[in-house]
């Protein structure tokens, strides 16, 4: 194996202070990473704290309110402290500028403070999580927040109005960067489509971000005496928060998964080593879902009180977008076909959010037909659904990306052997968690329960809870294995060359790990992300 | 009845029942179809060109019109399809038959009400077989949701609007009727049964539940049991056990002797005195009569250790 370069963007400088007033792209993007493995270290303990108090039927470990605050806090942390900042802010403050073939995004310095923005909004949540945390769900549904909870809403509410900004600012560094800093020769179908993906995501991050921002804005101003607009009592509509939170809320799952297919469409033309299946159609189709996504949010209401009519036309919309996912989903399989198909850690991922996104997306289709909709909604089924979508889609798109640019990132290899030991643990943990919660949820086991013993299905729900435990034991274990073979790599980990997998896009042409300024000369663009037909990649 | 994945595939308990259960499993089957493709289809692909050696140039197909217009209509098709039945077993969950009977529900932290249209009340949903039943539904708090499993009915209740669902029970047994909007500490607990019972011991149950319910029977209408047990476990509020008599330690460190008066004040005005370890969460019951306040107390006066 070759020597580490002379110099990266790592060696160059050192010193804590080196990190915390960078202005480099990938460091941001490693301060963002060492961030959000802590959130989400946090809310998978408290998602354990969940399965295990509803392994049986009764109290187990926590009572009934510390139950209602630990499942408001998983969900605020895993949704506004992990998931949305997740791969954009890693993966995309990281890779955008190096496949652009440029030195770094447009706004360095709005990139850093995105940054510390999102540590103030961090600080927000965590008062009230050492305060017990809220007891609203992430929702934050009035009446219930404004003028029933005790516990720190307005703590956490501050908290993701802030967090906000730090999503508006890398949407628009990074629709400026593509705009403005492509190298010459890169015209916009050139681009990776993981720069399609981090486009179309970049939009709904500056269009839906602020509706979400005025929405807490205004719940916290209500809940503070200064205004009424949700309190019934008072003349108010508490279901007027639904809308504007979801009118936000639906185009951030968009926001969530939009980065993980973006990531996806890189990892099956690199391993499979095969040009991409409709390169047009797979990019058009994340900014047609990215527009889409804001004319469905009714869909979260069906059993809201509002008009059969509007449900209608929510419901009608709602499959429209299920249709270009499946396009995409086609799209990658015929990808496969001819290709030269190498099952590295990085592709079982990929090909894992294949058939864990399928189930999701279809499970949609129940969701979206409103005769069924009313019997799932508020069950288990939809929280099956949305972790089908979210961690089986966005989760194991988000370690795929990790695990397939982690050389490029820190010059060094993980231990294959362990890593595809860890997948094995988390996908077989990860259905047997949600798959249950399919059964249990169309039999209607609600959501947000936590306690079962009243029911007259009691032993069956005891039956699917506990093997829902049992999965999420497993998915524990499974990324506690992840850690410790990432972390050793970083000291111990095989150094690797520029271009471990053979890709082809301009982030392998550069050294692992990349100098500061990403590449030594300037790059010239001399065939594109997925000529894979036409030129071989050197050193694999 | 058969029963799959919590899906009945064979005899329904009540119309709504059958009708969502159909459009279900017709959901289930394209789904399945779907999902056995991908499956499928990823393991035949990743079987058929597994990498051996290096790799060397691979087809430079990315377009395949015909295939790619088969893979788009044919998804726009069913959906069409499921759209259209799914609106349409909405619409006839939305619209209750004429002849239905109209019960009120009132929902409120943490338990239902039913009041019948003869004016009597209870905390069970007692209904007729064979009869559709109309509930047009209100909340003194919070958002709520009624949800009947069994009968495939759910509808958020609004605290400042009427919404309404209707259902019709076929065969007589009991049924899970819980809610399903997040309404706090008591929200699991927030739970009743519907008895559906043949029409000849309807009207008898009818009979018998007129005038002042029975002690036992008001602490469950008005929801006292969710949060206080009978058996001497803390719950979200005090235990009844033993209480009658009692010295508590109030949140600001004075004390009380639980008598008449006592009782009286907590049920009235819940906020009044607050027992140290527990959050002031009571509602007021602002709907009961004195007859019934008496029969109340009387029943907390008899659970003695």
């Amino acid at each position: 194996m070759e020597a580490a370069p002379r110099l990266n963007y790592i060696t160059q400088r050192k010193g804590i202070l080196s990190w915390l007033f960078t202005l480099d792209h990938k460091r941001i993007a490693l301060m963002y990473l060492f961030m959000i493995m802590i959130f989400f270290l946090a809310g998978g303990l408290y998602a354990l704290l969940l399965r295990l108090e509803l392994w049986a039927p009764g109290e187990q470990f926590i009572g009934q309110r510390a139950y209602n605050q630990a499942f408001t806090m998983h969900g605020a942390i895993m949704i506004f402290l992990f998931i949305i900042p997740s791969i954009p802010a890693v993966l995309g403050n990281f890779l955008l500028p190096i496949m652009l073939g440029t030195k770094d995004v447009a706004f360095p310095r709005l990139n850093l403070a995105s940054w510390y923005v999102y540590m103030f909004g961090a600080i927000f949540c965590l008062w009230s999580l050492v305060q017990g945390g809220a007891d609203t769900g992430w929702t934050f549904y009035t009446p219930y927040s404004t003028q029933h909870s005790e516990t720190p809403v307005i703590s956490i509410t501050f908290g993701a109005f802030i967090l906000g900004f730090s999503s508006i600012f890398t949407g628009l560094n990074f629709i400026v960067t593509i705009h403005k800093m492509r190298a010459p020769g890169m015209t916009w179908f050139k681009m990776p489509l993981f720069c399609w993906g981090m486009y179309a995501t970049a939009l709904i991050q500056i269009l839906a971000t602020p509706v979400l921002g005025i929405t807490l804005m205004l719940l916290i101003l209500e809940k503070l005496g200064i205004i009424v607009v949700f309190d019934p009592t008072r003349g108010g509509d508490p279901v007027l928060f639904q809308h504007f939170f979801w009118f936000y809320s639906h185009p951030a799952v968009y926001i969530m998964i939009l980065p993980g297919m973006a990531i996806i469409s890189e990892l099956i033309a690199v391993h499979a080593h095969k040009k991409i299946f409709g390169y047009k159609l797979i990019a058009f189709s994340s900014v047609a879902i990215a527009l889409l996504g804001f004319l469905v949010w009714g869909h979260h209401m069906f059993v809201s009180g509002q008009s059969p009519y509007a449900a209608m036309v929510f419901s009608f919309l709602s499959f429209y977008i299920g249709v270009p996912s499946g396009i995409k989903v086609f799209n990658w399989m015929a990808t496969l076909y001819k290709g030269s198909i190498s099952l590295t850690v990085p592709m079982l991922y990929a090909l894992a959010f294949l058939i864990l996104f399928t189930i999701g997306g279809l499970t949609g289709i129940f969701l979206g037909a409103l005769g069924i909709d009313v019997q799932m909604h508020d069950t288990y089924f939809v929280v099956a659904h949305f972790h089908y979508v979210m961690m089986g889609g966005t989760v194991f798109a988000f370690f795929g990306g990790i695990h397939h640019w982690w050389p490029k990132m820190f010059g060094r290899l993980y231990n294959r052997t362990a890593a595809t030991f860890a997948f094995v643990l988390l996908f077989v943990g990860f259905n047997l968690t949600f798959f249950t919660q399919f059964i249990m949820g169309a039999k209607g086991m609600p959501r947000r329960y936590w306690d079962y013993s009243d029911f007259l299905n009691e032993k069956t729900y005891h039956m699917y809870h506990g093997f829902s435990s049992i999965g999420a034991m497993i998915l524990g274990l499974g990324f506690f294995v992840m850690g410790i073979y990432l972390v050793h790599s970083l000291f111990r980990g095989q150094r690797c060359g520029s271009n471990p997998w053979g890709g082809l896009s301009l982030e392998w042409a550069t050294t692992s790990p990349p100098p500061t300024e990403n590449f030594e000369h300037p790059p010239r663009l001399t065939h594109g992300p997925y000529d894979y037909d036409k030129v071989l990649p050197e050193n694999i | 009845m058969l029963n799959l994945l919590g899906m009945q595939i064979l005899g329904a308990v009540s119309p709504t029942t059958k009708m969502v259960d159909d459009l279900f499993w017709f959901v289930f089957i394209v789904s399945a179809f779907f999902f056995a493709i991908v499956t499928g289809g990823i393991i035949i692909l990743v079987a058929l060109y597994r990498r051996r050696g290096k790799p060397g140039l691979t087809s430079g197909a990315s377009h395949n019109t015909a295939l790619e217009i088969v893979w788009s209509i044919l998804p726009v098709i069913l959906v069409v399809i499921i759209f259209f039945w799914g609106f349409q077993v909405f619409m006839r969950l939305s619209i209750s038959p004429g002849d239905s009977m109209e019960i009120r529900v009132t929902a409120r932290k943490w338990n239902w009400l039913f009041k019948y249209p003869d004016g009597s009340r209870s905390g069970q949903l007692v209904v007729p077989v064979e009869q559709p039943v109309r509930l047009v539904m209100s909340s003194e708090d919070v958002i709520h949701s009624l949800f009947i499993p069994d009968f495939r009915v759910k509808m958020d209740v609004l605290p400042n609007r009427y919404t309404t669902l209707w259902f019709q029970a076929d065969k007589a047994g009991e049924y899970d009727l819980l809610c399903t909007e997040f309404c706090g500490d008591g929200h699991s607990r927030m739970y009743t049964k519907v008895i559906a019972l043949p029409k000849d011991e309807f009207e008898k149950w009818q009979t018998e539940n007129q005038g002042t319910a029975s002690g036992p029977d008001l602490f469950v209408m008005y929801g006292c049991a969710t949060c206080h047990s009978l058996d001497g476990k803390p719950g979200i509020g005090p235990t009844m056990k033993g209480l009658h008599g009692k010295t508590e330690t109030l949140a600001d460190g004075t004390t009380v002797e639980v008598d008449d008066n006592y009782l009286r004040e907590s049920i009235l005005e819940p906020q009044a005195k607050i027992v140290r370890g527990y959050q002031p969460v009571m509602p007021a019951q602002p709907d009961i009569t004195s007859d019934e306040l008496d029969a109340l107390i009387d029943f907390i006066k008899s659970q003695q250790e």
